[in-house]
């Protein structure tokens, strides 16, 4: 009875000095004036964030952003990847980005961005990102992570990833070598095939031929400019023991297409990780989106651009997440209108009086509209 | 003022309908070279402002924690005045106008923000981004002109009761931010409805603004001061808190009576509006019923930049960290098209629009035809037309408008 007393009675005296402090400084809260001051603090409330501590070169046009995320960072596993908003040119634009790192002792966390030609947020960060600067997370997500290693046996993994697809894998390899590595060799066997254009475009290529070096893990690197592209049957000949391995893939939307493919043929395992939905060709219908809700907009776009960007671009505050189709983020409700998925064409449509009167839950991110569309928001 | 079809001269006859659309286009290039430029500094721009007047109040209200001490009264006062006035001219007026939602921050976004003023949100964006930037000064449908209980044009009919407008302008003045929530509300009108009448959403408005009301009153007259109270400060923080919202009240009024109300700002007819205005159109509106004051750059921030008036109503929607520089683009398409660009200082402005509250207080011509000389036969005048029935009071109102006439026309000879 005492110990329930003890520990009421400071959470009520505390919330009761919040409330009290939020009515001297309303509208505005006490958080909002905290944030002022430390951003990183628990409860920011800002959201998450994380202030860049490093930028580490890794090719000519690859970067290591070490980040010291805020206090409400709940970890990771390696493998996993976070949502990061960064604001280039004063708009703040999200993608996704795997985490490099396992957890480090010294909290920090890291991603390693490659610049890609004409990419606002992956040149923003290689090239104008300084210590110093601020950066908006989300938790980590996914789950394309190791099996925890099970006593006795010797887990057989191949994987196989080509250009910044590396990223989740330096992240497992460094956390299974940094800490235990001899428990780490016990417990898995690992071919890694990794494929990039040509050898100093390799990111972590000094790092993984070190793993390999020191008999951590076999290597089999290939360079697409002088190997060509990867394909099944250099993989079979490369890994005669593929059958045996359970696999994990990262890389661009064709190997892993293709990797998809064979592996379900046979009834092996394989785990893939994508960055970017795979889109198919539907025929660009667009429409007038109006936003009946509070947001109170409307705004043309065509049939091939998802309506959270289209909505974004006309600077409508749009709920948004993984931005390709996974996490449910950014869902809101289409009171009526059609609109197409554009990973595989599929139409949703909304009639006031036959659907829900709620509206049609649909996923902004992958969904174009397809005709005129109106969302509760 | 007289809405400009009414007027001998209207400003806009050289014009012909291909010029108002060029004119519209050259400031659509205008603002299409801002949306361009709009980038990192403006973001940093919006965010230092925010992050001044956060502190610049949280400190103010530190200091009145002792404000029974004099100079710390003077100071934690004039310091929450200058933040209030920040909180609500710079940052919300133009954060609620949208101006900042291209960033994509959800912090400072026009459909999140709160404002530190007795009107809500939701409310205020209704009657002032909707209704008064849409129909800017067209007689009968802008609220704005005159709130509603105010006869701003020679063209509203006078009743006694306006005599008593310089008074009721004066205590606008002092209590605005409870004025606009009134008038966001059109408390007005629906208190008029019968109860059982009135709308669910005004209804629901109501509680929303009366309860936004007791939480702001609440921390300035309630919470502020009883923090105060341990240095004995609990009376000259309430006295500090009360002294920089009325400050606050009187500056933001006098800025807002500026931007439309000085004397030769345009107003104009309903039904000389077409159906379909086009984009053209409604820019020549905008130019002709604005007026700027020209001032400092701290002047400018203090009042929000609404001291680029002419530019705001343009451009409602860009930064107001770059009004300053569309400015001379702008002055020089008033020019090219002969138009007339209303920019005078602070003072000049704010006499000017009293002048005219005042002047349109007495009946038409009133003003214009009294000397010290006919003092005594001009006020009984002015009685007889008080206490006169409305037939007679209107004989009477057009006696007095030839006479006015007839001064102006030997005036001009």
């Amino acid at each position: 009875m005492s110990t329930t007393t003890d520990t009421v009675r400071p959470t009520r005296l505390r919330t009761g000095l919040r409330s009290l402090l939020d009515a001297a400084v309303t509208p505005l809260s006490v958080d909002d004036l905290l944030d002022h001051f430390a951003p990183l603090r628990n409860g920011a409330q800002a959201g998450l964030q994380g202030r860049i501590v490093a930028v580490e070169s890794e090719t000519a046009d690859a970067a290591t952003i070490v980040l010291k995320p805020g206090k409400d960072w709940n970890g990771h596993i390696p493998g996993q990847y976070v949502r990061v908003g960064v604001d280039v040119d004063g708009v703040r634009l999200w993608r996704t980005y795997s985490l490099t790192h396992g957890p480090r002792r010294d909290g920090r966390i890291s991603i390693t961005v490659k610049a890609i030609p004409g990419g606002a947020v992956s040149q923003h960060l290689v090239r104008t990102a300084r210590p110093g600067q601020m950066l908006q997370l989300a938790q980590a997500e996914g789950d394309f992570v190791l099996t925890p290693p099970q006593s006795g046996s010797r887990q057989k993994l191949l994987l196989i990833t080509a250009g910044s697809g590396i990223t989740p894998v330096i992240g497992m390899l460094r956390n299974l070598y940094s800490r235990n590595e001899a428990a780490a060799r016990a417990a898995y066997d690992i071919v890694l095939v990794h494929s990039a254009m040509k050898r100093d475009e390799v990111i972590f290529g000094a790092e993984l031929r070190a793993h390999a070096d020191a008999g951590r893990l076999r290597l089999v690197e290939r360079h697409t400019d002088t190997d060509g592209l990867l394909t099944m049957a250099d993989l079979e000949a490369e890994v005669p023991d593929l059958a045996e391995r359970t696999a994990y893939a990262c890389g661009p939307a064709g190997l892993l297409d293709t990797l998809e493919a064979y592996y379900g043929e046979r009834r092996l395992t394989l785990h893939t990780e994508r960055f970017r939905p795979t889109v198919v060709d539907v025929a660009a219908e667009g429409g007038t989106l109006t936003f009946a809700g509070g947001s109170a907009a409307s705004v043309e776009t065509d049939g091939s651009v998802p309506i959270l960007d289209a909505a974004e671009s006309a600077g409508v505050l749009m709920p948004s997440g993984c931005r390709m189709g996974i996490c449910m983020g950014c869902v809101l409700p289409m009171k009526s209108g059609a609109v197409r998925d554009l990973r595989n064409g599929e139409l949703t449509v909304a009639v006031p009086g036959e659907t829900h009167p709620d509206g049609v839950k649909i996923q902004t991110c992958i969904s174009a509209a397809a005709g005129d569309c109106t969302f509760d928001h | 003022m007289t809405t400009i079809t009414n007027k001998a001269q209207n400003p806009t006859a050289h014009l012909s309908p291909d010029d108002i659309e060029a004119l519209g286009a050259e400031l659509d290039a205008i603002r299409q070279s801002v949306l361009d430029a709009r980038g990192e500094t403006d973001a940093a721009y919006i965010r230092t402002m925010v992050d001044v007047q956060r502190k610049l109040e949280l400190g103010s209200r530190a200091v009145l924690l002792v404000s029974a001490f004099p100079p710390a009264w003077l100071l934690g006062t004039a310091g929450l005045a200058v933040a209030k006035i920040l909180e609500n001219m710079e940052i919300g007026h133009n954060v609620m106008h949208g101006q900042w939602d291209w960033m994509r921050d959800p912090k400072i976004h026009s459909t999140t923000w709160e404002w530190d003023n007795a009107s809500t949100a939701d409310g205020w964006k209704h009657s002032h981004n909707e209704v008064h930037h849409t129909y800017t000064n067209i007689v009968g449908k802008d609220n704005d002109l005159g709130y509603g209980i105010m006869r701003v044009d020679e063209e509203q009919r006078w009743y006694p009761l306006y005599l008593a407008q310089p008074l009721w302008n004066f205590i606008n003045a002092c209590f605005f931010e409870y004025g606009i929530a009134a008038y966001d509300l059109e408390l007005g009108r629906n208190l008029r409805t019968p109860k059982e009448k009135r709308s669910e959403e005004f209804k629901r408005s109501l509680t929303n603004t009366l309860k936004k009301i007791r939480k702001q009153a609440t921390k300035d007259y309630v919470i502020n001061p009883a923090l105060a109270a341990p240095t004995g400060s609990f009376l000259p923080a309430l006295a500090a808190n009360f002294t920089a919202n009325v400050i606050r009240n009187i500056w933001s009024h006098s800025v807002i009576m500026c931007g439309h109300f000085p004397e030769g700002v345009e107003t104009f007819e309903l039904k000389s509006i077409p159906e379909k205005e086009t984009r053209g159109e409604w820019y020549l509106r905008q130019m002709l019923g604005s007026a700027n004051i020209s001032g400092s750059k701290l002047m400018h921030i203090m009042t929000g930049n609404l001291s680029h008036q002419i530019e705001h109503h343009l451009f409602p929607d860009l930064p107001s960290s770059r009004y300053a520089e569309v400015a001379p683009q702008v002055r020089a398409i008033f020019e090219k098209y002969g138009l007339n660009y209303h920019s005078a200082p602070l003072p000049q402005q704010v006499a000017s629009a009293w002048h005219r509250v005042v002047r349109l207080s007495f009946p038409n011509g009133w003003l214009a035809t009294t000397n010290a000389k006919n003092l005594p036969s001009q006020l009984k005048l002015l009685y007889a037309m008080t206490t006169a029935d409305k037939r007679k009071r209107r004989v009477m109102q057009r006696l007095l408008e030839s006479a006015a006439a007839k001064k102006e026309m030997a005036k001009a000879a």
